[in-house]
């Protein structure tokens, strides 16, 4: 049974993670060295980089730091940077959660701050644990899912039985999200026909079209060269692999980063930026994705990979599936499940997938994960601008009575 | 390991897909048909079924995912050295090197 930790909006976590936050890279090493004082799997570092400020990271920061999974939160500022740090702790005190803002230019530098830190860490631990339990259904999870060092095994094995577990999952009333509209392109047509209205359908083409047209712009799509290594050629064969992590569920809607689901089904997060290219590229590596996916309220991810990824993440524990049986051969100590059997005639897609499923139960109710266990806790988050998602975006959300 | 080297993943595909590495010369049963492999073809890569001319569609899972760049024939390997996007175009790892400022 999971044992879910409640919090003031209604929703419940599956891990009580106490996150130390730097508010510009200036404040990075400080907070770095306070989260590796407490040496604790569950106190994670985030933060934002820059100095200027940007909308989009203020809410990216937000959803993160008043995430499900967060039970308190450590800021550390250097002073000087634009980021609004109170606002921030207003968010996170309004949500119930213990909060303290160190201001490294007010508290004396790097080492008196530190000190301070380890000291308001302990404060906030000690509150976080004191949080109510109580029993979580299936229909309460947010599930995202990723792929990651693909291969032209991942589409074969892995993502399609992730597909699966999706189905089951979405069935069981379960949010789950698929990602990476850049990694959709070429199946755009074949995916508007599953949405759950034809005005979601033109907004899910819409949205390939426009990572297409960003992508072109930059100069190069989602296709790393690993991908042609492990027998990949195109961004339109990646994309067919891709997609089939989504299963076979109708599309309920669409969303952003920061849109966390309004109730279960199967959804697609628009992860590349509205308007002109600004900033660089949508997604600079896995973990800003799962940053993303984490924002719309994930509490746990399921990554594919056929390469072998590594990574992990902080706030939400990363199941990693393993598509290449000789990858799982070569790194099965970072690896989860073994869906490389599918492609040596020892399992089906079927059983994998409720393999999948188990672990989604198991890590849930507390397991640790892979990743988890060995402390990886990649976070990145960059610039990035977006627009409000359209009307036709969430068509069965209820409607809002206007406040005018 | 049982079964074929190759995978067909829809019946509608020009290409099947490797589940066990080929070495250059095996003999790979396509269909009624034996060919030998054209190469050393690694695990996850894609062999031919059929003969293919430069223009042709590939077709992998019913779909299409990129256009052939030169001819082939059934067993030999196809990959970025003979077939590219329809979309935006693959890089390598020396793409950053050989990009002006």
């Amino acid at each position: 049974m999971i044992e879910g930790f409640v919090r003031s909006d209604g929703r419940k976590g599956i891990r009580n993670v106490v996150v130390v936050a730097y508010l510009v890279e200036c404040a990075h090493h400080v907070a770095r060295r306070i989260v590796t004082a407490a040496d604790d799997l569950d106190v994670h570092l985030i933060g934002f980089p820059g100095c200027y400020p940007n909308s989009y990271a203020d809410r990216m920061m937000k959803a993160l730091a008043t995430h499900p999974n967060v039970g308190g939160v450590l800021l550390i500022s250097l002073g000087c940077e634009s980021f609004n740090r109170r606002g921030l702790r207003e968010a996170v005190l309004a949500s119930g959660r213990p909060c303290e803002l160190l201001v490294i230019q007010d508290a004396g530098g790097t080492a008196s701050t530190i000190r301070a830190g380890v000291e308001a860490l302990e404060r906030i631990r000690a509150e976080a644990a004191l949080v109510p339990r109580a029993p979580m259904r299936l229909d309460e999870l947010v599930i995202g899912t990723i792929c990651g060092g693909s291969d032209g095994t991942s589409g074969i094995t892995a993502n399609p039985a992730v597909g699966r577990a999706f189905d089951t999952l979405v069935e069981a009333g379960a949010a789950c999200i698929f990602e990476e509209t850049g990694e959709l392109v070429g199946c755009e047509t074949i995916m508007a026909d599953r949405a759950v209205t034809p005005e979601l359908g033109r907004e899910l083409e819409a949205a390939v079209e426009k990572a297409e047209r960003y992508y072109t712009i930059m100069g190069f799509g989602s296709f790393a060269p690993g991908n042609a290594d492990g027998g990949l050629t195109t961004q339109e064969e990646k994309s067919m692999g891709a997609y089939s992590k989504s299963g076979s569920s109708p599309i309920a809607g669409l969303i952003k980063p920061g849109d966390v689901p309004p109730a279960g089904g199967l959804y697609l997060l628009d992860v590349v930026p509205d308007g002109e290219p600004r900033f660089g590229f949508p997604n600079i590596s896995d973990n800003a994705e799962i940053v993303e996916l984490m924002a719309c309220g994930a509490h746990l991810t399921l990554f594919t990979t056929g390469r072998g990824s590594v990574v992990g993440s902080a706030i939400s524990p990363v199941i990693k599936v393993c598509a290449n049986p000789e990858t799982w051969r070569r790194m099965s100590g970072d690896m989860d499940v073994d869906a490389g059997r599918i492609l040596e005639g020892q399992a089906t897609l079927d059983q994998v997938g409720a393999e999948i499923v188990e672990l989604v139960e198991a890590v849930a109710a507390g397991a640790r994960t892979r990743s988890e266990a060995l402390g990886h806790q990649e976070f990145i988050l960059t610039y990035k601008s977006f627009e409000p998602i359209g009307p036709a975006c969430l068509p069965g959300r209820p409607s809002r009575v206007m406040v005018v | 390991m049982t079964g074929s080297a190759l995978i067909l993943l829809h019946p509608d595909d020009n290409v099947l897909v490797c589940r066990a590495p080929v070495t250059a010369g095996q003999t790979l049963t396509i269909g009624a048909v034996q060919v030998p492999a054209g190469a050393d073809v690694p695990v996850g890569h894609k062999i031919a079924r059929t003969a293919l001319s430069a223009g042709d569609k590939v077709l992998k899972y019913g779909a299409p995912i990129g256009s052939m760049t030169a001819a082939v024939r059934a067993g030999d390997h196809v990959h970025l050295h003979n077939m590219k996007s329809d979309y935006i175009a693959s890089h390598g790892r020396d793409a950053a090197s050989e990009q002006r400022a």
